[in-house]
């Protein structure tokens, strides 16, 4: 792992990216690490685009927000083509499978999974993508370890959706397995 | 035995968290984005304690009854952003004159007027000086990070307290909304400074009488047993009105006293890579943290930069800039308005050095790579 990941999940507003965004900070503080987390979003409680970041670091970390990240998560298409070059060139990006990815996109790994389906059709709730995108991301690149992650994911989740959320990440990891 | 929390913070959540250890026990407030969350955890943390929270109808009732909670002898906050702290001057003025401990808190977003609600912005550094009408005294501080907005929020009850003053905590919509890492002191760590009381008998108490070779008045709660009178007014040491021009003065002259003659107390910096630096970028709030990191880069590549960090932006560090600018070629102000606290540094650089500013006032912030470039082009 580099010394520093910079990772961006974009979506619309009400999708739980900045949960998402949390929970990923705090399984790496909780692995030892170093994070910070901040977003952007508009005005608007529900859509309208929003953007959380997570910087993890082993070192002290200066500048809190993402300039080009190592990992790119886009959940809606208006994300993706807002923020698709905002990706290093040998970054990874993830997305949902049903949105178009612009041609011109330069990463050194894309991949597309159904994140928002298997929300629904496997978990039977929308509301949990952003943990099935977690798990997904996990997989893939190991950023944090998926013992801290599951704890951090059970420390914010409302109490009686534990399962439901393990299963969610568990989802996500079977989506990078499977694919 | 000591405990540590480590945990994942908001800056906003640092500073109720902060305001409770330093002994906040009322809060009274309106709500505004990017400032909300202060309001919504004092709520919840406030009654644990057996301190008082309230909503009120708008931001100038909330300072109004944060006035009010202090006179009656807690320690009192209110918190808001650019529209509100517009809304709170003429509270702040009468906090001023009227010596009440106060803490105010500016989350600063992008203005002018309701402006971008959600965007960062450091454009009310002058406003937070000036902003009420007259001379008048006004400490202000700026916090760089989660951590430290506990630390700030700790150290301006402490002063608010030691000096009967109001005290603005400027910060900005980055830092109240990342969260970082911290870890809580222990309480038996932090320093709490409380108000000096009146040691007379409510017969014989002045509530504006100060002591030979002192500056700020005991002051007594409103349900002590201690009657006395509480003016916006030009006042004498009994509380009441008073026109005599000589009173005026002395009354003015010692406000603004107990501030400047106690500035060794009241500033703090942070000077990172200084003492060889030709080039120094001064910088507060969230963008001192790019400024941070623009320097280390620099300094890999073998440029004598440095950056100089007030902490106390108000009443300004101006023996120390003054100082910086007789050893350095240039200065770079970073800062997210069009030109505030740069006039600032021109001032007290009395042309000892060049001073440039680097501003932005578009909702963004100032990136590293900005202010590596503006460093190079100086060169």
């Amino acid at each position: 792992m580099a010394v520093q990941t910079e990772i961006r999940l974009t979506g619309s507003g009400g999708q739980g990216l900045i949960l998402a965004g949390i929970i990923l900070a705090e399984s790496a503080i909780l692995q030892g690490g170093n994070a910070v987390q901040s977003q952007s979003y508009g005005p608007e409680a529900r859509g309208g685009a929003s953007k959380a970041e997570v910087i993890i670091s082993e070192e002290e970390i200066d500048f809190p927000k993402v300039d080009k990240a190592d990992i790119l998560l886009s959940l809606t298409q208006i994300a993706l083509d807002k923020y698709a070059d905002s990706l290093k060139e040998d970054g990874i990006l993830v997305v949902d499978s049903e949105l178009d990815i612009p041609e011109d996109v330069k990463a050194s790994k894309i991949v597309a999974v159904p994140i928002l389906k298997t929300a629904i059709e496997k978990i039977g709730k929308a509301m949990v993508a952003n943990i099935v995108a977690l798990g997904v991301i996990q997989e893939l690149t190991n950023v944090v370890s998926k013992e801290y992650l599951e704890k951090a994911v059970l420390n914010r989740v409302p109490k009686g959706t534990e399962e439901l959320n393990k299963k969610a990440l568990q989802e996500g990891y079977n989506l990078v397995k499977d694919a | 035995m000591k405990s540590r929390k480590v945990k994942l913070m908001q800056g906003n959540e640092a500073c109720v968290e902060g305001a409770i250890a330093a002994g906040m026990r009322f809060y009274g407030g309106y709500p505004i984005t990017p400032s909300t969350e202060i309001a919504e955890i004092s709520a919840v943390k406030l009654p644990a304690v057996g301190g008082k929270f309230i909503q009120m109808e708008d931001e100038i009732g909330g300072i109004a009854a944060a006035i009010g909670g202090s006179l009656a002898g807690l320690k009192s906050m209110t918190a808001t952003s650019g529209p509100g702290f517009s809304l709170k001057q003429e509270n702040l003025g009468y906090a001023a004159i009227a010596e009440i401990p106060l803490v105010v808190v500016n989350v600063q977003r992008g203005g002018p007027s309701t402006g971008l609600p959600t965007a960062p912005a450091q454009g009310d550094v002058m406003q937070a000086k000036w902003g009420t009408h007259g001379d008048h005294p006004i400490i202000a501080l700026s916090p760089s990070s989660v951590r430290e907005t506990f630390d700030v929020t700790v150290r301006a009850f402490n002063l608010a307290e030691k000096y009967r003053t109001p005290v603005v905590i400027l910060t900005d919509e980055v830092v109240g909304h990342m969260r970082e890492k911290i870890e809580i002191p222990d309480p038996s760590e932090i320093e709490i400074i409380d108000r000096k009381k009146p040691e007379v008998d409510p017969e014989n108490y002045l509530p504006y009488e100060v002591k030979d070779g002192e500056l700020v008045p005991p002051m007594a709660a409103f349900g002590d047993g201690y009657r006395f009178h509480v003016t916006g007014l030009t006042h004498d040491e009994t509380g009441f009105p008073s026109n005599s021009s000589e009173i005026a003065e002395a009354l003015l002259n010692r406000l603004m006293n107990k501030i400047n003659a106690n500035l060794d107390d009241i500033l703090d910096y942070e000077e990172f890579m200084c003492d060889d630096a030709e080039i120094v970028v001064f910088s507060y709030g969230s963008t001192a943290r790019s400024a941070k990191s623009a320097v280390k880069k620099l300094r890999e590549e073998g440029i004598k930069v440095g950056l100089f960090r007030p902490i106390t932006i108000w009443p300004f560090p101006e023996e120390k800039v003054y100082e910086l600018s007789k050893k350095v070629k240039s200065i770079i102000v970073a800062e997210m308005n069009l030109g505030q606290l740069v006039l600032e540094v021109e001032r007290v650089s009395k042309g000892n050095c060049k001073v440039s500013h680097l501003g932005k006032a578009n909702g963004e912030v100032i990136t590293p790579n900005e202010i590596v470039s503006r460093v190079k082009e100086v060169l």
